[in-house]
């Protein structure tokens, strides 16, 4: 581009003539086109992210309707949050859930990468395949899976019961945790593959003379995983943590379309109830307020976790 | 010079683009200007109007037959069901809304409490027939002595019995339950008569407007309340109601009702009875025009009994109004005032097997022709429209306290105690400000 050849000349001239006019003149050019060329992302960093998150703030410390004019009732709608027993509930569930499908996703991506991690035949094949779920948008992927659990017309009901191994009256959305672990099964399904892919970066990042000296020195495959792969996937490890901690604590479509939060609000989210709070009760208020403490717990995750990870580093 | 020149046409670009951005991102939204011409009634005006997915289809005709006989056009977006409320809720926040929207009857006070609809008393008060609109809906559009909606579309609670199963099972078809201790015995005989994949009746046992919808009748049948007056105070564990739930929760344990009913949320609480495969159910009258009749469903309508006797209904569907956001009133009142007229109720809705809006013309040259329709429009004179502020986030809302309370009472062991433990619940929740 023009503008490494431009550059010399304009810094030249500016030491040059500082505090001549024409220097001036050059000087505020160039900081304009700085705040030209900038501008773009400020303008939507501003407009898309710090404007709704000032309005939310001041949405919270109001009573909000629909339509007319807000009024200040600072702090009720932070006072009341400890009064919505749904919400209590929704937060222990989704650290549950935050957990469980943590853990599990995790594990089942590692076991994919290693799996598909050396160059044989066929790899390719399976790296695309278990890719390509990630591929399938995340509330028709939760639809899909709604007819796959149906006792009407989805088939997993009747192949596991000519395997014997449910009963005719079990339901996949029926009791909290078959409600629970059905999603978490299409959670997996449909993010397994896309970690596997960010796993399989960091292991092929990992020098093969590692594997080759501790094969030399007598390791065992357990312990070349254990002292060799696990240590120097951390960096990769700590980013899945952070993107699927953040993620499933702000569950939402997947039970939303799945569950509903059935049975008997079992499966209920914090964003769910937030949602709840805006557009069934009509309470933008206590609606803003929610996602204010969403957030602020959200940031204090994230900050522990990269602080903790940091700190191994 | 020139490069000067090169890098203020740049920066000039640059500025500009920016400046082009920031329009885009903060000018949207605003497309209802230049639509308030029309002062007054049928001018040509473009008038927009939302309904819901589930009664669209008497919307609809009743647009088609308007835009073809009058200069105003009006353009009809059906909206999911399950998603009208949040749609709603999002176009009034942001000053969006149609000029014209239906609401399902039972939000409406919800809606006028929240300033959603304009004021048309004395719209509604000028015309000839407005003694004869539906009561139940106009009460539930009137807020603080001042009216806001009329009724648009009528949906009932009664019960469909398929006279095929009834003969399978050595019922007499001509006679349908007049108790609910006789519906129950008919549905019993159906599964044990008949069997297989026939059940003998059906439920939606996650879906708490289904129930609301085909519960309460028995109740009102029998002389009790499920609310007081003014919808603060649940009374769901009344006598007359735990006896009504009582007979459900011993028709779910003898497996009269098929297991599958226990996840229903709602989406197809109706597709069943249609397939010939349940005997006797509470059903929505809207979907009388597409029951089947063949050799597998023939339907029988018959009012929805108490335990003893006794017979009530849940008069359902949709009011419409005027949005408070509106610019042209008189254009959208030119279209609402029609859809009530003797033309629209007698050539759109009764040609068609739908329950009117005006009990006044309930019997016409269609009507009599089906006698199950004759019953179903008799039937709104003595049905009721429950009111509470709170009605959809306290019985619709599948997050809301309701679904667990009735399930704990139809699936659970103790009746009168689940519904005395819920009655607390769902107040607090009709309460809640």
């Amino acid at each position: 581009m023009s503008a490494t050849s431009t550059r010399p000349p304009d810094t030249a001239a500016a030491r040059r003539s500082a505090t001549s006019p024409a220097g001036r003149a050059m000087r505020r050019a160039r900081a304009l086109k700085g705040i030209g060329y900038t501008a773009p992302t400020a303008a939507i960093v501003v407009v898309l992210f710090l404007a709704p998150l000032v309005l939310v703030f001041w949405m919270s410390l109001n009573r909000w309707p629909l339509l007319g004019a807000p009024r200040v009732n600072a702090p009720d709608n932070y006072t009341r949050i400890p009064d919505n027993p749904l919400f209590l509930d929704a937060v222990r569930f989704t650290l549950k859930y935050t957990v469980i499908v943590t853990v599990m996703l995790l594990l089942v991506a590692l076991g994919l990468a290693l799996l598909v991690q050396e160059r044989r035949r066929g790899t390719g094949f399976f790296r695309t395949t278990y890719l390509l779920p990630s591929g399938v948008g995340f509330a028709a992927a939760a639809l899909l899976f709604y007819g796959f659990y149906s006792t009407e017309i989805g088939p997993i009901h009747g192949i596991l019961r000519s395997l014997g191994l449910i009963e005719e009256t079990f339901s996949f959305r029926g009791t909290p945790n078959s409600a629970l672990f059905s999603t978490i099964a299409l959670v997996i399904w449909r993010f397994a593959g896309f970690q596997m892919l960010i796993l399989l970066t960091g292991l092929q990042s990992i020098p093969l003379e590692l594997y080759e000296a501790a094969r030399v020195d007598g390791a065992s495959r357990w312990q070349a995983f254990r002292r060799i792969t696990l240590p120097l996937l951390r960096p990769t490890l700590a980013l899945l943590l952070v993107l699927s901690v953040s993620g499933s604590l702000l569950a939402f479509d997947q039970f939303f379309i799945l569950t509903q939060g059935q049975p008997d609000n079992s499966t209920l989210t914090m964003v769910m109830v937030i949602y709840r709070e805006a557009f069934f009760r009509f309470d933008l208020g206590a609606a803003a307020a929610l996602s204010v403490v969403v957030l602020l717990v959200l940031v204090a995750l994230n900050a522990l976790q990269l602080r903790v990870l940091r700190r191994r580093d | 010079m020139a490069g000067v020149q090169l890098r203020r046409a740049r920066t000039g670009v640059v500025l500009a683009i920016t400046c082009l951005l920031l329009l885009s991102a903060c000018g949207g939204g605003d497309d209802s200007s230049g639509q308030s011409q029309g002062a007054s009634g049928d001018t040509g005006a473009t008038i927009t109007m939302w309904t819901r997915s589930a009664t669209e289809a008497a919307s609809r005709r009743l647009v088609e037959r308007y835009n073809a006989t009058h200069k105003n056009k009006v353009e009809l977006t059906p909206i999911p069901t399950d998603n009208y409320q949040p749609r709603i809720a999002a176009a009034a926040g942001a000053k969006n809304l149609p000029d014209v929207f239906a609401a399902d009857v039972i939000f409406m006070p919800q809606y006028t409490s929240k300033g959603l609809f304009l004021d048309i008393t004395d719209r509604i008060d000028a015309l000839p027939f407005k003694d004869n609109l539906a009561p139940s809906h106009v009460e539930l559009g009137t807020f603080e002595g001042r009216k806001y909606g009329i009724p648009h579309t009528l949906d009932l609670s009664v019960i469909f019995y398929n006279k095929v199963l009834y003969e399978k099972a050595g019922l007499d078809p001509e006679k349908p339950p007049t108790t609910l201790k006789e519906f129950a015995e008919h549905a019993r005989t159906v599964r044990e008569k008949v069997g297989g994949n026939v059940y003998g009746t059906f439920s939606g046992l996650s879906c708490g407007g289904c129930i609301v919808f085909t519960y309460w009748p028995s109740v009102w049948a029998a002389g009790g309340e499920v609310m007081n007056e003014d919808g603060s105070q649940s009374t769901i564990d009344s006598p007359e109601s735990v006896a009504v739930f009582e007979t459900w929760n011993q028709l779910w344990k003898d497996g009269v009702i098929p297991a599958s009913a226990r996840d229903e949320a709602g989406p197809t609480w109706t597709s069943f009875f249609p397939k010939g495969t349940i005997g006797v159910m509470p059903m929505p009258s809207t979907t009388l025009g597409q029951m089947p009749d063949n050799d597998k469903v023939k339907v029988g309508v018959a009012p929805i009994p108490g335990p003893d006797g006794g017979e009530s209904t849940f008069v359902g569907g949709d009011s419409i109004g005027i949005s408070a956001t509106s610019k042209q009133p008189d254009a959208a009142w030119d279209f609402l005032s029609w859809t009530v007229s003797d033309e629209a109720q007698v050539e759109v809705l009764a040609k068609n097997k739908d329950v009117l809006a005006r009990p006044d013309l309930a019997s016409n040259k269609y009507s009599s022709a089906d006698e199950r329709v004759v019953l179903m429009n008799e039937m709104v004179g003595k049905g009721r429209t429950p009111f509470a502020l709170n009605f959809g986030q306290t019985y619709n809302d599948p997050n809301g306290p309701w679904i667990p309370v009735l399930r704990d009472a139809i699936l659970g062991d103790d009746v009168a105690k689940a519904l005395q433990e819920g009655a607390p619940k769902l107040t607090q929740s009709l309460q809640q400000q």
